[in-house]
């Protein structure tokens, strides 16, 4: 192929993708479209664009709260995650542990496990805790159901850690917390950026557990706050739109910003046995 | 055992300690408890409370609503799962002919993935919308895509579709970057064709992560919840209520305990079955490959 026509079909890949993104771009568009001109479509595009829909979201909705709540609760869940998972893949992956085959087989096995399948005792046990409505309890339930997934990515990540620096650490006498902080947890910094990335969307996006476990501002994350975005007498799509892009936002850094990391955890996820 | 491998078991038990902490009190205790509520007659409101044997299964085998939701689960599973990997696979081998680029359409492609459904659901409300969406205004048809039982369904899937075939592409594009030149290069030295080269080698080198992909994506769209319980609610008239749906408005909505935990149950059983029946297919194929 000459090298235009190469350039050519370099490009044609990129244009086919952006008009698949074309559906996230429509509501881009739309979020800054003046409300009159929403629904008189053609045309396409606006006449001029304006705030008055981030305005709005900003001042008058619940959606602030829920994005503090997201930024909280997400963190959290991805550093509770990563305290117990590092230790246990750790275990997993270097150290003989009893009932290993079991254990893995069990990991293995929650990764599938459907959401729905615990939902109401789940509730029943937060009432009874007094966890319902809490940052405490979306936390701990999305850094449960994110664990195994966890383990299983930062074994393999373990795994490619070379036991020879492992040996050198432990010949100079380093304890075991000398070794996860000098040796173990820098050598894994990359594979431990994958995991937090994916653990973090995870909880940013859930939404079964989110809008069943929360009653109101307090503790709803943004997946609820916009399942629930209030319309008095009609849909107002412009702020929905604009509601939808502030939710996106941290997911649309990491695919632009820390897309290396989103896709070495998401292939090793797949790839690792 | 030496001394030092005593240490080592010691040490390991106490690593994994929180863990198993955690999964036994918040996956494994209420995974027990549903199948408990599952045999309860539980309905808070009315104060009823009692032990009903399988009397909640009884009633589902007989449930209409419940077969409806069992076969749109089906459908919804079967046809999201075939579009994503025939899309993907088509978006990963695009990708792989680019030079320059990749980053750029990587960044476009993993947009639709990384949002929450909710968001998803979201965009394709907006999409659908009857007289200003922008399918309407493309297709020049005012079409009621969310609002018509006939077309609902495919709407749904459509949607489903566009946000998670990007994991598929994905997942298929580092497969088709870890193929070593030289197995190309062989090829052509033999006077292999273009098309003679993705049938014989290409496709044949991604089946294994095809099979990966279709298991972790069939267990996705088996439990799936967020999409059509933002998008339609399971409307219209029901055409779109999965399984996954049907429980939780049985748990959440009409308050029956027991009943719904009854349909949790059915979703978690047949979410392990088809997971343990790839797993032997994998495993079946790993010795043969």
């Amino acid at each position: 192929m000459s090298p235009r026509a190469r350039t050519l079909a370099d490009l044609a890949v990129v244009l086919a993708l952006a008009a698949y993104a074309i559906p996230f771009f429509w509501q881009l568009l739309t979020s800054f479209k003046p409300e009159a001109e929403l629904l008189r479509v053609p045309p396409l595009l606006p006449s001029r664009l304006t705030l008055s829909h981030y305005t709005a979201v900003i001042t008058q909705s619940v959606m602030p709260q829920a994005l503090v709540n997201s930024l909280g609760i997400a963190t959290l869940t991805t550093l509770v995650s990563l305290l117990a998972g590092v230790p246990a893949a750790y275990a997993v992956a270097r150290l003989p542990l009893p009932g290993k085959r079991f254990l893995l087989l069990a990991i293995v096995a929650s990764t599938a496990f459907p959401q729905i399948a615990t939902v109401s005792p789940l509730y029943l046990m937060m009432r009874t805790l007094e966890l319902r409505d809490t940052w405490t309890g979306l936390v701990l339930v999305h850094a449960s159901f994110a664990l195994p997934l966890t383990i299983w990515l930062l074994a393999g990540f373990v795994r490619e850690i070379p036991i020879e620096a492992e040996e050198a650490a432990s010949v100079d006498g380093a304890g075991p917390v000398a070794m996860f902080r000098w040796v173990i947890v820098p050598l894994l910094a990359p594979g431990l950026a994958s995991t937090a990335l994916l653990t973090f969307l995870f909880s940013w996006n859930e939404f079964l557990f989110a809008y069943t476990f929360t009653v109101s501002e307090a503790s709803r994350t943004i997946p609820v706050a916009l399942a629930l975005f209030p319309g008095v007498f009609e849909v107002p799509w412009g702020d929905i739109a604009a509601a939808s892009m502030l939710a996106s936002l941290p997911p649309v850094v990491i695919v632009i910003a820390l897309q290396r990391f989103l896709v070495r955890g998401l292939v090793a996820g797949a790839v690792k046995e | 055992m030496t001394g030092r491998e005593r240490a080592d078991r010691r040490r390991a038990l106490v690593y994994i300690a929180p863990t198993v902490l955690a999964l036994g009190v918040l996956t494994v205790y209420p995974g027990i408890w549903v199948l408990w509520l599952s045999l309860q007659r539980r309905i808070p409101i009315f104060e009823v409370s009692r032990f009903a044997g399988f009397e909640n299964y009884a009633f589902l085998a007989v449930d209409a609503r419940f077969w409806s939701a069992g076969k749109t689960t089906a459908v919804f599973t079967l046809g999201s799962v075939a579009l994503e990997i025939a899309l993907g696979v088509a978006v990963a081998l695009a990708i792989n002919t680019q030079r320059r680029g990749r980053r750029l359409a990587l960044s476009l492609l993993l947009l639709a993935w990384a949002m929450p459904a909710v968001v998803a659901a979201k965009l394709f409300e907006w999409l659908y919308h009857p007289s200003a969406g922008l399918v309407n205004v493309l297709l020049g048809w005012p079409i009621n895509w969310l609002g018509d039982p006939a077309v609902a369904l495919p709407a749904v899937i459509f949607a489903d579709v566009w946000r998670t075939m990007p994991f598929v592409a994905v997942l298929c594009y580092a497969r088709l970057l870890s193929i070593p030149a030289d197995v190309y290069e062989a090829a052509q030295v033999d006077g292999a064709g273009r098309f003679a080269t993705l049938t014989r080698i290409t496709l044949p080198l991604l089946g294994r992560i095809l099979l990966l992909a279709i298991l972790f994506r069939s267990l996705d769209a088996l439990r799936a919840f967020d999409i059509m319980f933002v998008l339609t609610g399971g409307g219209p008239a029901g055409t779109t209520e999965t399984l996954t749906v049907y429980a939780y408005r049985a748990l959440f909505q009409t308050l029956q305990l027991g009943f719904g935990s009854a349909v949790s149950v059915v979703v978690f059983v047949l979410v392990m079955t088809v997971a343990w029946a790839y797993l032997r297919l994998l495993r079946a194929g790993a010795v043969t490959a």
